[in-house]
């Protein structure tokens, strides 16, 4: 009865990937999403730019629409391969600040010679080893989320004492790829930890998400092929399905909407919304089928204000503050 | 029309010139803070707001340093940000060379400028050695010397990326061999507005050759004017306008209804900052030894400082001290000719305010050091977060416009056309 459960709590996203560097427009799409009351949007990215032109970065464009968003949780594309887990880190965790707790990831591996040669340091790695180092990354980001307990800032004026240091953690990974040392610079942010998305689309995939995500993406060619993938995965993972959503090309408003609840029957946890062409597909996704998935029963926005808590993860526990405990 | 005075507003630090324990003092991560300081700066008519980097925890005695502010958001988020929330206020931000690449950063200065319809700028730093290092893929990999080589040619590979327009582009140096699309269409301002911050005749160069505009530390008048004339004739011997290259440097103030009432304002401020645990630990970065044991209240200690430059007994803050004998000895003279204790004397020879008195006062002194040629303007550090600004916004520059020596309202949408720089 799985499947039951779920189909009246639907979560839905919706993935935004533009080639544009107009602050505005980010804006429009961003405010589209949240007035439909979407759980969150992903800002796609890839380290090098892509034939036919680049994207602006990201963090910075999920940065610059969070102050002008409510409720939308922000989860932007950022590649391990050739960028500093630290860095990364502190970016993730400021823009769990600027959103007040709507921040995610999904972290990308880049096996391109081009992009290699951006950073002119090192040779492309094969696949294995670019999932290796990406959790790794994810490992390094996540551990320097905790390495302030949230309790770190004590300001007492008897000592003169801004923390209490005690509370605070070297991480001191140690890895084939990099090291780092920590604490963070960046004090804990308010989801603790903020939320990890992969795609899972071929088994390496799989298994790099089990490690390291909170949640994932996959691509399935129907109902069937969806509970056969979700099959595979570990049980701790959310599971959306990236749906691309094409109208005035033969699909309907209808169908896409059957089709959604069709494949949820499958046991997903939600979907993530493709649309085709930006921002026509869009306003069809949020002003259309956003209100027939709601008549359907299908999808209720979330009251809840973090996108942690709106997609159902538990409470961040501090791995450091339960260590100093037992 | 008289010469125009650069404003800019620093959102306070994580050293002891941020005072905490002020019941005012708001916090230092929150992003409504940083949108309090930016709107404030923003109805000031202000040129930036500028935000520093931290890479490591700053650490004494082998402790994170735990008696200051610590803790700060990453310096480009922050940034991109407040682009929403401000129209006209240009961004700066510290960006380490050392610890960044030059095809990625580019990439996100020039989101940050597009973003932000042409307000961004870079102050460029290095940090040799190992200490901030372990944080990063490479570790301590740059020698003391090669600092200003790599600042240098990470910035013109920079400039090679921003002038790209987005196309190929292929740098071969001694620090960097990288080729590729760079993906980024040319940015509103072109090269974001590039600030650079060292003080040594290879920092004065590097920003004579490179820079739109320099962060410095020269306070007293003359010592100002004699930094000003020499850096303005570096940057005409590499063939610039000499006033292509601004000189702004960081400056406190404390603003009080008469001189006496800013002075005791400024006197109480400095005992705060200056605390008994903070006096041993600022005497300590001099001495480059453990102090713990000595009393605040009592005199200075008798031994010399240990001369070891390799192995300080602060990590992750730049020297302060090129001769610490010599410092030493004109402390001891200074304590002695005074009757000072450890904590008198630092508060005496540490984080003296800039500018102290009424705003008439400030505003004719700012003015002086403009007018008579000490610098371009300023970059104002407050000790309260976030509304530290607040009273010289109010009361200072009405009475700089006044003057006619500060804007009356904004008549450019880009940081480069606020300063006055030439198109990059």
């Amino acid at each position: 009865m799985m499947g039951v459960s779920r189909m009246t709590g639907l979560h839905l996203a919706v993935a935004l990937d533009g080639r544009h560097f107009d602050a505005d427009r980010w804006v429009d799409l961003a405010r589209e999403a949240d007035d439909a009351r979407l759980d969150f949007v992903t800002f796609e990215d890839t380290f090098g730019p892509p034939a036919g032109g680049g994207r602006p970065d990201a963090v910075l464009v999920a940065a610059r629409v969070a102050p002008l968003t409510r409720h939308i949780g922000l989860v932007p594309v950022a590649t391990t391969t050739h960028t500093e887990p630290f860095h990364l880190s502190t970016a993730l965790a400021t823009l769990d600040y600027v959103s007040n707790g709507r921040a995610g990831w999904q972290p990308r591996v880049s096996g391109d010679p081009a992009e290699a040669a951006l950073l002119g340091r090192r040779e492309p790695l094969g696949v294995e080893e670019l999932f290796a180092e990406a959790a790794d990354a994810v490992e390094v980001v996540r551990r320097l989320w905790d390495s302030w307990q949230d309790d770190a800032i004590i300001k007492d004026i008897a000592t003169g004492r801004f923390i209490d240091r005690e509370r605070l953690h070297y991480i001191d990974f140690d890895g084939p790829y990099f090291s780092v040392k920590g604490p963070s610079i960046v004090p804990r942010p308010p989801q603790g930890q903020p939320v990890v998305a992969a795609l899972a689309h071929i088994p390496v995939a799989w298994e790099f998400a089990a490690r390291s995500a909170d949640l994932v993406f996959i691509t399935p060619s129907d109902a069937d092929d969806a509970a056969r993938i979700i099959g595979k995965l570990d049980r701790r993972l959310k599971v959306y399905a990236d749906v691309v959503v094409h109208l005035g090309e033969g699909g309907t408003v209808q169908q896409i909407a059957d089709l959604i609840q069709g494949w949820a029957r499958a046991g997903l946890d939600g979907f993530r919304l493709r649309p085709g062409r930006l921002p026509h597909d869009l306003t069809a996704i949020t002003r259309e089928l956003v209100p027939e998935l709601r008549r359907r029963g299908l999808f209720t926005p979330s009251e809840k204000s973090t996108l942690r808590d709106r997609l159902g993860l538990p409470v961040a526990v501090n791995r450091y503050q339960e260590a100093g405990r037992a | 029309m008289p010469k125009q005075i650069i404003l800019a507003a620093h959102f306070p630090g994580v050293n002891n010139t941020t005072v905490w324990s002020d019941p005012r003092s708001g916090s230092q991560i929150d992003f409504d803070s940083f949108e309090y300081l930016a709107r404030t700066a923003e109805r000031g008519l202000f040129d930036f707001f500028f935000l520093a980097e931290g890479l490591r925890l700053r650490e004494q005695r082998g402790l994170i340093h735990d008696l200051d502010v610590v803790g700060r958001p990453d310096t480009l988020t922050v940034l991109t940000a407040l682009a929403a929330v401000t129209e006209r206020l240009g961004l700066a931000g510290t960006l380490n060379a050392t610890y960044h690449e030059p095809y990625e950063l580019a990439r996100q200065l020039a989101t940050l400028d597009h973003l932000s319809g042409g307000r961004a700028a870079w102050n460029v730093v290095t940090s040799p050695g190992p200490f901030f290092g372990a944080n990063f893929r490479r570790g301590g990999f740059l020698d003391y010397d090669d600092r200003y080589v790599r600042a240098a040619e990470f910035i013109q590979a920079a400039r090679t990326l921003w002038d790209s327009d987005g196309g190929e582009f292929a740098v071969d140096s001694s620090q960097f061999g990288i080729r590729g699309r760079f993906g980024v269409p040319r940015s509103p301002q072109g090269h974001p507005v590039v600030l650079q911050a060292g003080d040594s005749a290879g920092g004065r160069e590097l920003a004579a050759q490179h820079a739109d505009a320099i962060f410095s530390r020269h306070h007293q008048l003359d010592d100002a004017r004699r930094f000003y004339r020499d850096v303005k004739e570096r940057v005409a011997k590499h063939g610039r306008d000499p006033d292509s290259l601004k000189i702004i440097p960081g400056v406190s103030y404390v603003l009080g209804y008469s001189d006496a009432d800013a002075q005791e304002k400024a006197h109480h401020i400095r005992r705060v900052q200056v605390s008994p645990q903070t006096a041993i630990l600022l005497l300590e970065q001099l001495w480059n030894q453990d102090l713990s044991g000595y009393d605040p209240d009592g005199p200075l200690p008798s031994v010399d400082p240990v001369l070891d430059e390799d192995d300080t007994i602060i990590k992750g803050r730049a020297g302060m001290y090129p001769d610490r004998l010599k410092t030493a000895a004109e402390w001891r003279a200074k304590a002695e000719a005074k009757n000072l204790s450890i904590r008198d004397l630092i508060i005496e020879v540490t984080g003296r305010q800039n500018f102290i008195g009424t705003p008439g006062r400030v505003a004719e002194q700012l003015n002086e050091y403009v007018q008579t040629e000490a610098c371009d303007g300023f970059i104002l550090v407050s000790h309260l977060t976030p509304a530290g600004l607040d009273d010289f916004v109010d009361q200072v520059v009405p009475l700089l416009q006044e003057r006619g020596v500060f804007r009356t309202g904004y008549e450019t949408t880009t940081l480069r056309g606020h300063l006055g720089l030439p198109p990059a």
